[in-house]
């Protein structure tokens, strides 16, 4: 469950987060909309204790990641823009390395698992820097998710996915998504959001405008305010 | 498209730590912290370890960092050489020492900005953040990683250096000036590099920091290396190696605490 409260966070004079409540439900995927800079990155790095607010709370799973951050980061998986993998390490090799930092003693199983589940297997033993972004993209989800986390955090997971990795991704966040477990995810396309979300916030000017289930979204609505039309996915 | 549910194998992976009385489920693996109890220690160790071992794996691939470095000494050793009449076995004495570290705390430099620029090009530092591994280990792991590739540096130049400058440095206390100098120099590096990674005159902001602070490190080593090749004994020499490991003490320790708030956004 995440819980945030009044959240307040400036980059110099520039406010960017301005008093924002946000929550999610143990079990429920909440899907972020907003127009490039309404400050999504930003409420997500907050989260998962990269960058720490000015004011206001946030709870993971009832653990505050400003006072309790290696805790919070034990239970929370986190795909970025970037894929935050070593270029000149192959696939099996930087997933090695992340889940040894994450206190995994046999990873093995576990790392070819996640690599058949993002269908990365056949490129175990390449170098991450000749992978696509797209296949780096799918790597990076299969990071995130070595540790089996209870919250997933994804920052617009779905940009430099082809239809198949789409479709992937899609399948990943219905089964990740069960009691006790919550996914927060920003993305641009609302025709995705509307298929994997419960819920849809929108966040504007560094404060959620609007926050409510999917069937009570109004599409059309929705859709005159971002730009990507549903069915373009 | 592959069916097994994505954590079905999560409970057999285990932890390196035991699930702990922090209210981890089983299953979900415990952070190596820095408490000192025996297994917590042996997996905090691991970690660093792993830290370094990985940046090894990385130089073993593109050569960076050594290469930077040791290409650097060597190219400052052979214009010293021009410079100075080294055939004057006492002028190669008195200046040589200093030629030595001075070109390797400048060719540190280089290494030390090249070490963490490849971190940050892929946000793999970031990604490295978002595991539960404590920031001082991420430091002590950082630190170890350019310690080796220090020490690889150094004793590529050491040969080197005897040949052309005609010293002679390799008695055992070369060893300790040597063991003494590059733990200064990789923990107070690493801190600064991590420091000035992020900001925009990066090549100029590092050396501006870093050389002040290692000035009585390098002082140090270079007055213990003139003993050494004046073939004087231990003793005499040992008050500049009781400076350079008080320093290291000092250091590595402050080093290590204010990483923690550098990697702050």
């Amino acid at each position: 469950m995440i819980e945030v409260k009044k959240l307040v966070k400036s980059y110099g004079p520039t406010g960017v987060l301005r008093g924002l409540n946000l929550s999610a439900r143990a079990g429920e995927c909440v899907v972020l909309l907003g127009p490039n800079g309404a400050a999504k990155t930003t409420l997500l790095r907050i989260l998962a204790t990269l960058t720490k607010p000015d004011s206001g709370s946030v709870s993971i799973h009832g653990v505050d990641p400003a006072k309790q951050g290696e805790l919070v980061r034990q239970s929370v998986g986190v795909v970025m823009h970037s894929p935050m993998l070593y270029g000149d390490l192959t696939v099996a090799e930087n997933l090695g390395f992340f889940a040894r930092m994450f206190g995994l003693m046999t990873p093995e199983s576990r790392i070819a698992e996640l690599l058949e589940r993002v269908e990365m297997d056949h490129r175990r033993d390449v170098r991450v820097r000749l992978l696509s972004h797209g296949q780096q993209k799918r790597v990076s989800l299969a990071r995130a998710l070595l540790h089996s986390p209870r919250t997933l955090l994804l920052d617009e997971p779905e940009s430099g996915l082809d239809q198949r990795a789409r479709s992937v991704l899609e399948a990943i966040i219905g089964e990740f998504r069960s009691p006790g477990r919550s996914v927060l995810m920003t993305t641009h396309h609302l025709d995705l959001g509307l298929q994997v979300a419960d819920s849809v916030a929108v966040l504007e000017r560094g404060r959620v405008t609007l926050h409510e289930p999917v069937s009570a979204v109004d599409v059309v609505r929705l859709q005159a305010r971002f730009s990507e039309p549903v069915g373009a996915v | 498209m592959a069916e097994s549910r994505i954590d079905e194998s999560a409970a057999e992976q285990g932890s390196e730590a035991a699930p702990d009385n922090a209210g981890n489920e089983p299953g979900v693996p415990a952070s190596a912290s820095s408490s000192t109890s025996p297994s917590n220690l042996r997996a905090s160790l691991g970690v660093i370890w792993a830290i370094a071992r990985k940046d090894l794996l990385l130089e073993v691939r593109n050569r960076d960092v050594i290469v930077s470095i040791a290409g650097f000494v060597l190219l400052v050793f052979a214009i010293f050489t021009f410079a100075i009449d080294i055939n004057d076995r006492d002028s190669a004495r008195f200046v040589g020492p200093g030629v030595l570290w001075a070109g390797i705390a400048f060719a540190g430099v280089i290494g030390l900005n090249r070490a963490f620029a490849l971190e940050m090009e892929r946000d793999t530092l970031e990604g490295l953040m978002l595991t539960p591994v404590s920031r001082d280990l991420i430091f002590l792991g950082k630190a170890l990683g350019n310690l080796l590739f220090l020490a690889i540096s150094v004793a590529i130049a050491l040969p080197v250096f005897a040949v052309l400058f005609n010293l002679v440095v390799f008695r055992f206390e070369m060893l300790a000036i040597a063991a003494l100098t590059v733990i200064g120099f990789s923990s107070v590096g690493t801190m600064f590099a991590a420091m000035s990674v992020r900001v925009r005159a990066r090549e100029i902001m590092l050396p501006l920091l870093f050389l002040p602070v290692i000035a009585p490190l390098l002082l140090a080593a270079i007055e213990a290396t003139a003993d050494l090749v004046a073939g004087d004994s231990w003793s005499e020499m040992s008050q500049w190696l009781q400076l350079a490991a008080a320093f290291d003490v000092v250091f590595v320790i402050i080093s290590a605490v204010i990483f923690q708030f550098i990697l702050e956004d």
